[in-house]
């Protein structure tokens, strides 16, 4: 033990890139910077690297080596991996059982480099970002059952495990859940997984009024025929502050490029899609508008454009991430108008703006607020001005997490400054 | 009664009584502070009746400013706070201690709105859960997790335990349900964690919240979600003749890509009593009977309940009715829903436990169970979520025995232990409480005790709001088991208490 220790702290001592392969290697190099005082850098693949502050520290714990399925039950419904395992190899492992990742992990890859890239299961976990079913099944950290992982002090910590009832002390499987890796260096982490629906469909609906709108998504809401996705996505602006992406993006034979549109999915076997597809245009008289239905194929490309955000692929400004209570969203399109590009995802509740360089963007975060709405700054445009905070947090709330945050994390070693400047 | 060892009690506190009263009646009307033997008496106990105490005073505030003063002034003068909601938890979570104030959430009994477009009911703590749905149904809409006590249960203690139900195998449990709380902290702070938006930006305190039983704050508001009633309901029946087969059924049903909105499983032993108790229809040739309820289009769940009778058939089921409308449907599920009162007519008294285990370790545990009612020669009955590897094992005794309480006590920490191996939990909907306190190093080690007890620390620096409970009381692991006092003196006096 006593020469394992001693070549941690030498590797500790000579490299600033700490790349472990065990969990055991993990606590060791942290109880090295737990004793020197080191803050370290804790990151996966770096796919949403560019979320939240840049973070100072001289040394940075990698933790995409550490990866690999460690055991997939099928049958429970659960896959439990270690935190580099990329999020595209654990759809392809579930697909062949016909099971997915329901919560549909958002690809940040176009928005970065202009490609695809879903990071991995741990930086998945840390941000919490789910798609377009979330209103309809829940965030990421509903489906985190477990964890395991290291704290600030280099002690191995586990909580929750396999099973999806369990109240067994405090839930810290939701803590981790979008902290940004400012709490523990996760080792292991256990997903709840859910089977796949045989089809999909998706109805258009070619419409732009917002008040219009705001009622298709209320309808969504209020529907028992159990819609898994409803979007919105206007006109794009015809200022040159912005690069033309939507006829490129939603290029699919039945989906009419010229316009705004309002898209819904339903899943599920055929005959049911069916049936509540001629249900759905009764509760919502669809005759009254111009729509067209994307088949299976079409319907998946749609719904993998949207949860990748291609429609703002490489934008060199910047994107906000806001969260509004659905019956805010015809106030919200009456603000936004024409002036940003932005669509609405998760029937009327989340809405990704993206706001030039030069353009007020403390407007647009208080006129989210005072709709009683929370906003992140995802992507920062090169002249952003720091004075304008990325997270949306009250005084309370800081002082809870700020306390939180010392109980895992004593001095203050993970991610300092990635979410808030105190901590 | 039994006993069960309690954090130290503070003679200063007791001895200052009259004064702590009189102290009280100015945050709150006088006549909700109650200190008389007549008055506090209703309080000494929760669900889990095996245990008693009673408390310095209770309290009953009638808004959140006052829950802030009285936490204010007991955090000043290091009094112990126990929250209470409905006082029907079956851990012992409400257990009063003789220094400490009961601050019951009787008072908080409204519905503060009922928001259709965003499909949310904002709430006091002190709605009964049943009454959430109540207020929406006639738009038809509901809420979701359906706590066997849903008819008595507070919203509040709902967040405290992060209740399930019937219906959480598709709907999820409290904490996939509920958007926001206020909460007030033990030094008096008022937050609003979440409000009518799906998630929340920064630490998910919501989530550390639900399930936290009454340790970190005292919740003072709840926003749910509520759910459009869905289109169709359907249960069906089904017998197996042997409890692998059942099981197997089990795995074989979610393992095709289904997901009932319920699956529950009773043992004969449970058949019999209700069968008995409320004359439900159940089939007396089976071993295991399994009731399968789904919801959706009409076409979506004839279809599923197609395959689902081909996979019972496949694992030998020997009888297979279906629910042929809504009366039959409830039918069905009296039974199940008479389990409690079908066995209190069994035997004197029943301890009723709570555990988890992975859905394919069903007829392994049952087996267990059965060798462990063998060993300690008590009787049990067994009613499970199935759906979600979710038991509830009911151990039939004479309360007025002592030696068999005791043997029951050790019956059902065998079994929570058992679950454990297993890879389940030691509780699926309960909570810890008091009753399995000392069973968490069962399921996690010193360092993961830690990490929570340093949450605990964090936000409840003296260890004030509802201490004794959910982390073992000898703070070491290695002296685990149920602690048992002799005669008010505690087995180990010098180690430190948490």
């Amino acid at each position: 033990m006593f020469t394992k220790e001693k070549k941690n702290s030498q590797i500790f001592q000579d490299s600033n890139h700490l790349s472990p392969t065990s969990e055991l290697e993990v606590a060791e190099l942290i109880k090295e910077a737990y004793r020197k005082k080191f803050p370290i850098d804790i990151h996966g693949s770096n796919s949403k690297k560019f979320i939240g502050y840049n973070v100072q520290a001289a040394k940075s714990l990698d933790l995409s080596s550490l990866s690999g399925v460690i055991e997939y039950l099928p049958e429970e419904l659960y896959i439990k991996v270690k935190p580099g395992t990329q999020i595209k190899d654990i759809e392809n492992i579930l697909e062949k059982n016909n099971q997915e990742l329901s919560f549909e992990p958002t690809d940040f890859g176009y928005l970065k480099d202009g490609k695809s890239n879903k990071g991995t299961a741990g930086g998945c976990v840390s941000c919490n970002f789910a798609g377009s079913r979330r209103f309809k099944v829940g965030s990421v950290r509903d489906f985190i059952l477990g964890f395991r992982g290291v704290n600030g002090k280099g002690d191995i910590i586990k909580s929750g495990g396999t099973v999806v009832k369990n109240v067994t002390g405090y839930d810290l499987s939701k803590l981790v859940s979008g902290s940004f890796g400012t709490l523990v260096a996760l080792t292991e982490v256990t997903l709840k997984i859910s089977a796949k629906k045989p089809s999909q469909n998706t109805i258009i609906i070619y419409e732009k009024d917002p008040k219009t709108i705001s009622d298709l998504f209320n309808m969504v809401l209020s529907s028992s025929n159990e819609i898994s996705g409803a979007v919105f996505v206007p006109d794009e602006p015809k200022s040159k502050k912005f690069i033309p992406n939507k006829s490129k993006v939603f290029k699919l034979n039945d989906l009419n490029q010229e316009g705004a549109f309002f898209a819904f999915r339903i899943e599920g076997d055929q005959n049911s899609i069916k049936e509540r597809i001629k249900d759905i245009s009764n509760e919502m008289d669809l005759k009254k508008y111009k729509t067209s239905n994307l088949d299976i194929y079409q319907s998946d490309l749609f719904w993998k454009s949207i949860n990748s955000l291609q429609l703002f692929s490489e934008t060199k400004n910047n994107l906000l991430r806001a969260v509004v209570p659905p019956s805010k969203s015809e106030n919200m399109m009456s603000f936004l108008k024409n002036k940003y590009r932005y669509f609405i995802d998760w029937s009327g509740s989340l809405f990704w703006i993206e706001v030039p360089g030069d353009e007020n963007i403390r407007e647009v975060k208080n006129t989210i607020i005072q709709n009683d709405g929370y906003v992140t700054i995802i992507k920062k445009s090169e002249d952003f001005e720091f004075t304008e905070k990325l997270f949306t947090v009250d005084d309370t709330k800081l002082m809870i997490s700020k306390k939180i945050k010392e109980s895992f994390d004593p001095r203050g070693l993970f991610n300092p400054g990635k979410m808030y400047k105190d901590f | 009664m039994s006993e069960i060892a309690l954090p130290k009690v503070d003679r200063t506190i007791v001895s200052k009584k009259d004064l702590i009263v009189n102290n009280l009646k100015q945050f709150t009307h006088k006549k909700n502070v109650l200190s008389e033997l007549d008055e506090i008496r209703p309080y000494e106990t929760d669900a889990l009746a095996a245990y008693k105490n009673l408390p310095l005073a209770v309290v009953l505030p009638e808004n959140t400013q006052e829950v802030s003063e009285i936490l204010k002034f007991c955090h000043r003068e290091n009094i112990k706070v126990i929250p209470r909601g409905a006082g029907t938890g079956l851990s012992g979570g409400a257990l009063p201690l003789n220094d400490a104030i009961l601050l019951g959430l009787g008072k908080f009994n409204k519905i503060l709105d009922i928001d259709f477009y965003n499909k949310c009911v904002v709430t006091q703590p002190g709605v009964t859960n049943l009454s959430i749905t109540h207020a929406v149904k006639h738009k038809g809409y509901y809420y979701a997790p359906d706590p066997s006590s849903q008819l008595a249960c507070s919203i509040g203690g709902n967040v405290a335990e992060n209740s399930g139900g019937v219906h959480s195998l598709k709907y999820g449990t409290t904490t996939n349900n509920i958007l926001g709380v206020e909460m007030v902290m033990m030094d008096g702070t008022i937050c609003r964690i979440g409000g009518k938006t799906l998630d929340q930006e920064g630490y998910d305190l919501l989530g550390l919240i639900c399930g936290s039983e009454g340790l970190l704050g005292v919740i003072t508001e709840v926003t749910v979600k509520i759910l459009k009633n869905p289109q169709i309901v359907k249960a069906a029946l089904i017998g197996f003749p042997t409890i692998e087969d059942g099981g197997n059924c089990v795995t074989d049903i979610i393992s095709n890509g289904i997901t009932p909105a319920g699956m529950e499983i009773m043992d004969k032993a449970l058949i019999d009593a209700t069968e008995k108790f409320v004359h439900a229809g159940y089939p007396m040739d089976a071993e295991v009977l399994m009731i399968v309820e789904l919801d959706g289009t009409k076409s979506e769940v004839e279809e599923l309940f197609k395959q689902i009778k081909q996979i019972a058939e496949k694992n030998k089921s020997n009888s297979f009715k279906l629910s042929k409308n809504e009366k039959e449907r409830l039918g069905f599920w009296s039974g199940r829903k008479a389990a409690f009162p079908a066995c209190g007519a069994m035997a004197p008294d029943y301890y009723c436990m709570d555990g988890t285990i992975p859905r394919g370790k069903l007829s392994e545990i049952l087996k267990e169970i059965s060798r462990l009612s063998k060993k300690y020669n008590l009787g049990v009955a067994n009613g499970f979520h199935a759906g979600d590897g979710n038991l509830h094992p009911l151990i039939l005794f004479d309360g007025s025995n002592k030696e068999e309480l005791r043997r029951t006590e050790e019956f059902g920490a065998e079994i929570l232990k058992a679950c454990v191996r297993m890879g389940g939990a030691l509780s699926g909907e309960h909570g810890i409480g008091i009753e399995k306190r000392e069973l968490m190093c069962e399921a996690f080690n010193d360092s993961d005790i830690q990490q929570q007890i340093n949450i605990k620390m964090s936000l409840d620096e003296k260890n004030l709001l509802n201490p004794g409970k959910v982390y073992p009381i000898l703070r070491k692991c290695a002296e685990e088991g149920r602690v048992h006092v002799h005669k008010g003196e505690e087995k180990f006096p010098d180690l430190p208490r948490f």
